[in-house]
């Protein structure tokens, strides 16, 4: 980043980017699709001619590679993911309508859980370091990322839903639906945070500039929450990204435990179908996320942390 | 420090690292069994036995049988091989590729490193696991494909992690001297600076294992990464999840593979863990 330049610079530069960065992304996807082996109607090979003619003409299969690119990237400019290959009369725009939401819920929830228990769990175990409580933390914390995702799943589910029949086992809407499949989903990166916030409230609270405040007479908590946390959660707020990208990821396989008909669902039913515009379509939407995300993660952290700012 | 009492220092940080030796001695374990399972198992991977199916745990079956009536344990430890190889199998292939393309970035310095790691930051935030589903979709679900993928995955923090030690060690006088001999600058590259930074390229490949193990889970566990009749742990789990109904509560099948991975995770993450702190207190 060149000193001095100014945050509207900075923001359009990286509008740039992201732009380039999901044209590329739509390109390679596009040409590696076109050149996978099998079509999307290699099932019904035994189609009358007529059918498969106008199927193929349906979704621009009759035109040459260049057309189609065209029609495509244009198509994508305007907001138009083309039809699904699988469910004849739905597009890919429907489809994401109606699933994207349920897992655009579950990975906020998950995301803002992990979060503030992440960084209180992280801030307690730094400020009661080698403690019990402080060992008694972490160790979970270790367990949280050595575990995968669907596991904490599979057991939450056999313990609540089939031993104790405390929550529905399946479905998405009901708060008792979502409780299992918001922890399970969070657990890895509530862990990760408290590991992250930990190491970095120790090295802020063995800074200088905190003995003085404690020095001035200022109660330890005020000490650890006005002074210390506003340095020790940079860290944090940097991982917001990665973990943004990780619980999209993660949600899939939650969303596959709990038989949640989220977008997770789709994308796979149709990586397992060769429905190519549907899985196309999921992961150009996930980067775009993902794109938009990180850099207002990346202009926030400007904010908090002015060092960095350009 | 001398090279030797370098060494010795970080053997002895090492070995007061109680989690992390009981890690190694885990892995060293499991390692052993799964290498030995053809020899120690009274059952083979696919034998079936139509009248003993869904048995819970018993002195005859430890972890119990499957919809097929065949034995979990065997089929844990099988499936374990296929995790571990993939683990191993990916971490290599990222060390290749991270190595290299950290190399050349810190090497080069200047505008080429700006680029190349301006690159690696754009694909840091991208959902990395649905291009490796986009293209196993598209080029089929084959075990090859699996493990170069998922090394493919994996490569970004050892770029990083190169490159820094590359821009550090690259001003110092022996690549000077090396220079000076008319060493060309491949040759300072693989002969001079990569064993320069040994350590942290291994302790950084140890953490990588779990890390493909568990995205290799994640695929398999959906469908698309270990096909039948193979089997990893992930996939193992995913079997079991579709015989469990109400009436039927057939734990063993998730707990039993789920475990083996978990304990096998915990136990490369400890022992990573504790490589790394060897190395850099």
């Amino acid at each position: 980043m060149a000193i001095g330049q100014s945050l509207t610079a900075y923001i359009l530069r990286r509008c740039a980017w992201l732009i380039i960065v999901l044209f590329v992304i739509a390109t390679a996807s596009f040409f590696l699709m076109r050149f996978a082996p099998g079509g999307p109607f290699d099932k019904e090979r035994n189609l009358p001619e007529a059918i498969e003619k106008n199927l193929r003409a349906k979704y621009n299969l009759d035109k040459s590679l260049g057309m189609q690119y065209v029609i495509y990237m244009g198509n994508l400019v305007r907001g138009d993911l083309g039809p699904s290959f699988k469910y004849r009369n739905r597009s890919v725009n429907e489809i994401i309508a109606q699933s994207f939401p349920i897992s655009l819920t579950l990975g906020l929830y998950a995301l803002s859980l992990a979060f503030i228990v992440g960084v209180s769990a992280g801030t307690i175990a730094a400020v009661k370091k080698h403690t019990a409580v402080d060992f008694a933390t972490m160790s979970v914390a270790m367990l949280g990322i050595s575990l995968p995702s669907f596991f904490i799943g599979l057991i939450l589910l056999l313990i609540f839903c089939f031993k104790l029949p405390l929550f529905p086992a399946a479905g998405w809407g009901s708060p008792g639906q979502m409780v299992l499949p918001i922890l399970s989903l969070a657990a890895p990166f509530t862990a990760y945070i408290a590991r992250l916030m930990r190491a970095s409230m120790l090295d802020v609270l063995s800074q200088p500039y905190i003995r003085t405040a404690r020095a001035k007479g200022l109660s330890e908590f005020k000490v650890v929450l006005r002074h210390a946390m506003k340095n020790a959660i940079t860290p944090v707020v940097s991982f917001m990204g990665p973990a943004a990208a990780a619980v999209l990821t993660g949600s899939v396989v939650i969303e596959k435990t709990f038989a949640i008909p989220g977008l997770g669902t789709h994308f796979v039913n149709a990586a397992l179908n060769r429905d190519y515009t549907l899985v196309m379509g999921t992961v150009l939407l996930y980067s775009f996320l993902l794109v938009v995300f990180n850099l207002a993660v990346d202009i926030i952290y400007s904010f908090i942390d002015p060092r960095v700012r350009m | 420090m001398s090279e030797e009492r370098y060494r010795r220092t970080f053997l002895r940080r090492f070995m007061r690292n109680r989690p992390a030796l009981v890690g190694g001695a885990f892995i060293v374990l499991m390692g052993a069994i799964i290498l030995l399972t053809p020899v120690i198992m009274p059952y083979s991977y696919e034998e079936q036995n139509l009248e003993e199916q869904y048995q819970s745990p018993s002195l005859k079956h430890w972890m119990g049988t499957d919809s097929k009536g065949r034995d979990l344990m065997t089929r844990v430890f099988y499936g374990g091989r296929i995790s571990l190889a993939i683990g191993l199998a990916g971490a290599v292939v990222s060390l290749i590729i991270g190595v290299a393309y950290g190399s050349v970035a810190g090497f080069a310095g200047g505008k080429t490193d700006n680029i190349m790691m301006r690159i690696v930051d754009i694909l840091y935030g991208l959902p990395f696991l649905f291009f490796v589903i986009l293209v196993m979709t598209i080029v089929g679900r084959s075990l090859l494909v699996l493990f170069i993928a998922l090394g493919v995955v994996e490569w970004l923090t050892m770029a990083r992690i190169v490159r820094g030690q590359m821009i550090m060690l690259k001003e110092q006088e022996f690549v000077e001297a090396a220079r000076a001999l008319g060493a060309s600058n491949s040759r300072i590259i693989v002969r001079h600076l990569l064993p320069n930074m040994m350590g942290p390229i291994i302790v950084y490949a140890t953490l990588t294992v779990p890390a493909v193990m568990l995205e290799e889970a994640f695929l398999s566990f959906l469908g698309l990464g270990v096909q039948p009749p193979a089997s990893s742990w992930g996939s193992l789990a995913a079997d079991g999840m579709i015989h469990i109904t109400p009436v039927r509560t057939v734990w063993w099948l998730v707990v039993f593979p789920g475990a083996a991975l978990a304990s096998t995770l915990f136990a490369l993450n400890f022992l990573g863990d504790g490589l790394r702190d060897a190395l850099e207190a």
